[in-house]
């Protein structure tokens, strides 16, 4: 066997390969094709609810650095399952979860919302923590056309037909936030954040406000979701002498950010922090008294109000429960109530007819916050803003509360302090 | 010592092999399995692709590339910044604006517009940067546990480069959302089907490529450079020169499995390039076996598979599985899960007045040094 003969065969091999490559192109939509419009080349739903069940889909990571705080969103998610089913299910279906671990890896969270959309054909998808994770479960729930439905604050400027929100948006958790801090005279204000989207984000949107409010902003800085060594950026804001520092940390990285604080020798009575990702759950892990710090959230456990009690008490009476109730937890136990409300509303579990529904008439849920109301143009609800200050118990007392539910504007749209080229620049780039 | 693994029957047998091969992954793959997991198949081809040039690097070449995931992130990168630059069309990306809404595209994205120049890169960039790197390292004889550790400290560099410059790449978040792949709408069916034949495609022709390096003179040559450096020398050749091409095309083998995951996979973070994602291509290499043409492509797919399914239904046990199942193959069977049949038959064979061979030979043990 010659070594022309052989590198010949290689080349027909190759030909082949590549003709029926041209073969199959030749088939597919191209960019600017009728199909590129709507998304409308998507698969057909898979989703089956003829039998007296329905499938639906958990999605939070079980495993990696985000496990702690995501566990117990799935927690509560089958507790919220497991009453509805008490009460006859949903359209008289019962809910048949399969709860899947985004692992903390985005990548992953794409792939398993593949799979729980094209394989198990679950009727919709609760759960994600990080930005970073909803914006890889995005594209896919709408290439598909499920639903996803997403418990956490986050940074807003987004919106999808696919996605409903359920925890706070910026104009109900950081503008409140910075309402707060002007009403107690605050002039030098310091950003710490973890790197990645809802903080960078988020102290854009701060550092436009404050100057609108007059609070200088005295310095900013990040680091990254995993690392936890915050002892040079302390330094920088000892030097810098803000009145208050505003956090936007994510998960374990608090722990390092307060051990570096209280290193440095900072105190709350002095130099007090607010946060909007250090919740009852989180407190208490700080490995130092956060005593008289602050938070900013729209739910606390310490509310009285709407049916906080009764969602307490059953959290507590839960299996593996901590007895603890938080914001995204709460957000969740809304979200899936809000799906109940919009199955039922739709009278079918078909996307575009719950989307059809969420526009049609407000939707309603009696959640542990109070009566919410969800939006059916931006897919998001209304919520009451709360500042909390942490006591010794490392539960909240509420210092400050909005005087009304907050109505939801992922857009900052009513508010004339953000540039409207910025807004239209976003909404180009979210197409 | 090690004898080249081409003797008789071999060639026609593994030109068979991977004839089979290929009418597993194009004709019958499609036909059979769903589109998601099709879809999982075409992720798992990209990191076998990069798995078979680890098999010619560490395998064939002694030198464990523990950094693969550098190669895999500027092949995906090329890709992921063309095909971000395609969705946004002449916008500048979404992501950037959110952090700074009026600053210009960063300079180094603007050649990313043309297809050309990305395929381009895709090629040429690790190419010139293992070229660079290798020829620096094996100039100087730098071998065994110090190349490992560099490269393995390379990666975790470019991983924590790209999560702190979250505006030029993505940062943590990563580039996604992409809509468009050379013109192709990357939703349609026909179009994902194309995307999987072609990154299936691209592990054929590779193994081919290594197929054909395995018994040419260079072949011998890498092999003996692998387990007597010195000899080779002695004998005329530069062995850093034999090594470095090894090492570049195991560097282009991973940057075109980056470059097809980005479009199958839908988003690329610095997490599937970092330490962790270095360590589990060389993972599945070892279990397959790192010195056959299949193994490292057939390792790195089953670890695909285990993190896929495995990891679903036992998200907390599957790593231990894993790691538990790399110390049992490399205790008993250094060369690999391929090397077990081989092994059986050797058994089988053996009459009982035989007298037991060792559990590891001398040849192997220097393998397990290097």
């Amino acid at each position: 066997m010659s070594s022309t003969s052989k590198r010949k065969r290689a080349l027909v091999a190759t030909g082949a390969i590549a003709t029926t490559m041209a073969l199959l192109a030749g088939c597919g939509a191209r960019a600017g094709d009728e199909a590129a419009g709507a998304g409308s080349s998507a698969a057909a739903s898979c989703v089956d609810t003829s039998g007296d069940s329905v499938k639906l889909g958990f999605l939070n990571s079980l495993t990696g650095g985000m496990a702690i705080s995501e566990k117990t969103v799935s927690n509560v998610l089958h507790m919220a399952a497991d009453e509805i089913n008490a009460g006859g299910g949903i359209l008289g279906k019962k809910i048949e979860y399969v709860q899947e671990d985004g692992a903390t890896d985005w990548p992953t969270f794409a792939e398993k919302t593949e799979k729980l959309l094209t394989q198990d054909c679950v009727a919709a998808i609760f759960g994600g923590w990080t930005s970073s994770s909803r914006k890889a479960v995005k594209p896919v729930v709408e290439k598909n056309n499920g639903l996803f439905f997403y418990p956490v604050q986050y940074e807003g400027l987004e919106s999808s037909p696919n996605i409903y929100y359920t925890g706070a948006t910026t104009n109900q958790q950081i503008i409140p936030a910075m309402d707060f801090l002007a009403a107690q005279g605050v002039k030098r204000l310091f950003l710490a954040g973890s790197d990645y989207v809802f903080p960078r984000t988020a102290n854009a949107i701060i550092k436009l406000y404050a100057a609108k409010l007059g609070i200088q902003i005295v310095g900013e800085e990040y680091v990254p979701l995993d690392k936890d060594d915050w002892t040079s950026q302390v330094a920088k804001i000892v030097a810098a002498k803000p009145d208050f520092i505003f956090n936007t940390i994510n998960g374990s990285s608090n722990v390092g950010f307060i051990k570096a604080y209280y290193d440095a020798g900072l105190k709350a009575a002095t130099t007090p922090i607010i946060s909007v990702s250090i919740a009852e759950e989180e407190a208490p892990a700080m490995g130092h008294e956060v005593t008289g710090q602050y938070a900013s959230w729209n739910y606390f456990q310490s509310l009285k109000t709407g049916t906080n009690p009764k969602f307490i008490e059953s959290w507590k009476a839960y299996p593996n429960s901590s007895g603890v109730t938080s914001d995204p937890m709460e957000a969740a136990y809304i979200s899936m109530y809000l799906y109940k409300a919009l199955v039922e509303a739709a009278g079918s579990f078909d996307v575009d007819a719950v989307n059809a529904a969420a526009k049609a008439k407000p939707i309603t849920f009696d959640a542990p916050e109070g009566k919410v109301t969800l939006d059916g143009d931006n897919h998001h609800i209304a919520k009451p803003g709360h500042i909390g200050k942490i006591n010794s118990s490392n539960q909240f007392d509420i210092v400050w509360a909005s005087d009304a539910f907050i109505e939801p504007d992922p857009y900052l749209e009513g508010y004339d302090w953000f540039p409207a080229d910025i807004r239209k620049q976003l909404t180009d780039a979210a197409g | 010592m090690t004898k080249p693994r081409t003797t008789g029957l071999k060639p026609w047998f593994s030109l068979g092999g991977i004839a089979v091969f290929a009418v597993l992954l194009l004709a019958i793959a499609p036909l059979v399995l769903t589109d998601h997991w099709l879809n999982n198949l075409g992720k798992y081809c990209c990191w076998a692709i990069a798995a078979v040039g680890i098999g010619l690097a560490w395998g064939r070449g002694g030198m464990l590339a523990m950094g693969q995931g550098v190669f895999f992130a500027l092949g995906a990168y090329a890709m992921a910044m063309h095909l971000t630059l395609e969705t946004a069309g002449d916008r500048v990306p979404g992501f950037m604006v959110l952090y700074d809404p009026l600053a210009p595209l960063p300079v180094f994205w603007e050649p990313f517009r043309s297809a050309g120049f990305t395929l381009l890169a895709i090629v040429l960039l690790p190419v010139v940067v293992a070229g660079a790197l290798g020829y620096a390292l094996f100039k100087r004889r730098v071998k065994g546990a110090y190349f490992a550790i560099l490269t393995q400290a390379l990666a975790v560099a470019l991983a924590t480069l790209i999560s702190s410059t979250i505006r030029e790449t993505g940062g943590d978040t990563g580039l996604s959302d992409f809509k468009y792949f050379f013109g192709f709408v990357l939703n349609d069916p026909a179009n994902r089907l194309m995307v999987y034949l072609i990154a299936a495609a691209l592990l054929i022709v590779c193994l081919l490529a290594v197929w054909q390096l395995y018994r040419s003179r260079f072949g011998e040559l890498l092999v003996a450079t692998r387990d007597a450096e010195e000899r080779v020398r002695f004998l005329g050749y530069d062995p850093a020169n034999v090594k470095l091409v090894a090492f570049v095309v195991s560097a282009l083998m991973a940057s075109i499995g980056g470059a097809m995951f980005v479009p199958i996979v839908g988003i690329i973070t610095p997490a599937e390039i970092g330490a962790a994602a270095s360590i589990l291509m060389i993972a599945g290499v070892a279990l397959g076996g790192r010195a056959s043409l299949f193994g490292p492509a057939l390792g790195a797919m089953a670890v695909g598979w285990g993190q896929s399914s495995l990891g679903s239904t036992w998200p907390d046990g599957w790593t231990y599985l894993l790691g538990l199942l790399f110390v049992v193959v490399i205790l008993f069977l250094p060369n690999g899960l391929s090397s077990l049949p081989a092994k059986l038959m050797r058994r089988a064979r053996r009459s009982p007045a035989e007298r037991p061979a060792p559990a590891i030979a001398p040849a192997q043990l220097e393998e397990v040094r290097s």
